[in-house]
């Protein structure tokens, strides 16, 4: 059976010269998903996969050329995928089928990769941990008594687990970058505005971003320069470089200046994550990088922004759900009044209720000004200081999280100890810039993941950071 | 502490269209009460004189041009509505009798 954790373009090689065929990769997707089941990754398999690769096969066979021939990916189940339901891993979605497919998906599939299944998230894509899957948790592919992280806790344990090639996720606040930290994988948020939003379901409008989780940073530069671009149907995209993919040669750390985030190495942190994260810095001081401590005072307060702005947006967002046009409605209502009511009391879960009750609070009038107005404010305080770092530094550097993956149900019970996961990740979103985990080192077996964040459109340079820092922290991740 | 009692909370629902429960609406006040108390510190920010932001891109005025293009499928886009007749979607009663 082949391996999905080898780099994909040596799979897509294989494809293309005949050794391989994307009904091989299918098939060893499918296998592994099996074999891996217990972890409760996925909510449902595409049924026409091994379809689609035999298409994909003949489209090789046709002389296509296609960067991502045969490659088998995840798509978190808050994007619309054809062929399959999307349901946000929310009761209120349950029998939902999307009528349209995300552009993103489209992109991939046009290059050749196959959607093999969807993942499981907090429903919504709200919480840290997929404990708020309405459909049950995930678990953690080296500590099974562990979360994987979250939102896209499904598709950072399903890379880590072989079971695709790579998998789609979103990152509001942390979602992305989380999950691949705990889990051991690459994933990388990319600038507000790089990849389309459109078909993917919305969470926070001002600051959902379309990312992914890899094996490596070279199959992440891969991905990106697929998905990356922009699209008529989102207004808020913006410009592309002309290639996210790597150089031939090793990308190297000599010369650049690295800002060492000190508000996100404070008390609270695990002894062991501060140092993995503090030999890193060595590791990449000895390669020629310079890193200096930097202050940003108001990052302390990103959280307490974010967690007003965020379930503001998610409040107006989550409005559609009705019981009118889609998903579930309540077959107890007797007129209009109690279909909205009633269909939304049964179809969202503990996290959606509580998010949608504060964001009405913090929007409702007498509160506007003090909460949400205030918040925004906040947030352009917080995006000037970013751009006073980023006039001198190349990049910043800090953990993923204060801690490793934590037990299933150890933060459920509490909203605010949950909020905390995401403290070293959110500022990212709030200033629009882009962010990477990498893995960097393991706390009593747990994989810890390094933060590299980038300025704005800056992920040609924090690719190749990445790629730098991978191989200069490859050894000491070996499991 | 900010408290926000039941009653406040079953008025935000009303206003989200949410039902929730009594137990529900109990829970939820401490934990508002809690999530509030947090985002005080942003209290201590002096914003007078700061605009407030609303997105991150800098795009202003994305325009595309007018132009008639094919629709999607009625059918497709019907299939998911939970009661349908005639191409239009089927709702209960606005008023009761």
């Amino acid at each position: 059976m082949v391996d999905l954790k080898t780099p994909i373009q040596e799979l897509v090689a294989g494809v293309k010269t005949g050794q391989l065929t994307a009904v091989e990769l299918v098939e060893a997707g499918l296998a592994k998903i099996k074999e891996t089941s217990d972890y409760h990754t996925i909510l449902e398999i595409n049924s026409s996969a091994l379809d689609d690769a035999r298409s994909v096969d003949a489209r090789v066979k046709a002389g296509e050329d296609l960067p991502l021939a045969g490659i088998p990916f995840i798509a978190k189940d808050n994007f619309l995928t054809r062929g399959t339901h999307t349901t946000a891993a929310s009761r209120i979605l349950e029998p939902f089928e999307a009528p349209y497919e995300g552009q993103v998906i489209k992109l991939l599939r046009a290059a050749g990769a196959i959607l093999l299944a969807k993942s499981n998230l907090d429903a919504f894509a709200h919480g840290s941990s997929t404990e708020n899957s309405d459909f049950g948790p995930s678990k953690n592919p080296s500590d099974p008594t562990r979360v994987p992280g979250g939102s896209s806790g499904g598709s950072a344990a399903s890379v880590a687990l072989g079971q695709a090639c790579f998998a789609t996720g979103t990152d509001t606040g942390s979602s992305v970058r989380l999950p691949a930290s705990f889990c051991g994988v690459v994933g990388m948020m990319p600038s507000y505005g790089l990849v389309s939003r459109n078909g993917v379901i919305a969470m926070g409008s001002s600051f959902d971003t379309i990312g992914a989780m890899t094996n490596s940073v070279g199959d992440m530069a891969l991905v990106m320069d697929t998905m990356a671009g922009p699209d008529p149907a989102d207004a808020t995209t913006v410009n592309r470089r002309p290639t996210y993919l790597l150089p031939k040669a090793a990308p190297s750390m000599k010369g650049l200046k690295f800002g060492l985030i000190k508000e996100y190495l404070a008390e609270g942190t695990d002894p062991d994550v501060r140092r993995i994260v503090m030999d890193a810095v060595e590791e990449l001081k000895k390669a020629g990088a310079s890193v200096e401590e930097v202050s940003i005072p108001l990052v302390g307060l990103a959280l307490a922004a974010y967690y007003i702005l965020v379930p503001a947006e998610v409040s107006s967002n989550l409005a559609r759900y009705d019981g009118v046009r889609y998903g579930h409605s309540s077959p107890a209502a007797t007129n209009l009044e109690e279909t909205y009511r009633l269909s939304r009391e049964e179809g969202f879960g503990a996290e959606a209720k509580r998010r949608i009750i504060i964001g009405t609070y913090v929007l409702s009038s007498g509160y506007y000004d003090a909460y949400y107005k205030r918040a925004q404010k906040v947030r352009t305080r917080l995006i000037d200081e970013f751009k006073s770092v980023f006039s001198k530094y190349d990049l910043l550097l800090g953990p993923v999280a204060p801690t490793p993956a934590f037990k299933i149900g150890d933060r459920a019970k509490d909203p605010v100890q949950m909020y905390l996961s995401d403290v070293c990740t959110v500022a990212v979103n709030l200033v629009g810039s882009c962010g990477i985990s990498v893995p960097a080192g393991l706390a009593q077996g747990l994989p810890v993941g390094l933060q590299i964040i980038g300025p704005q459109q800056g992920e040609d340079q924090l690719l190749r950071a990445a790629a730098a820092a991978e191989a200069l922290l490859g050894d000491k991740v070996a499991i | 502490m900010s408290k926000i009692g039941t009653d406040e909370i079953q008025r935000m629902a009303k206003l989200a269209r949410i039902g929730l429960s009594a137990d529900e609406a109990a829970q939820m006040s401490v934990q508002l009460g809690q999530i509030l108390e947090f985002v005080e510190q942003l209290n201590s920010v002096d914003v007078t004189n700061t605009a407030p932001t609303d997105q991150v891109t800098g795009l202003v005025d994305v325009w595309r041009e007018d132009e008639i293009r094919p629709s999607m499928d009625r059918s497709r886009l019907l299939a998911g509505a939970p009661a349908q007749q005639d191409g239009y979607i089927v709702v209960k009663r606005v008023l009761n009798g």
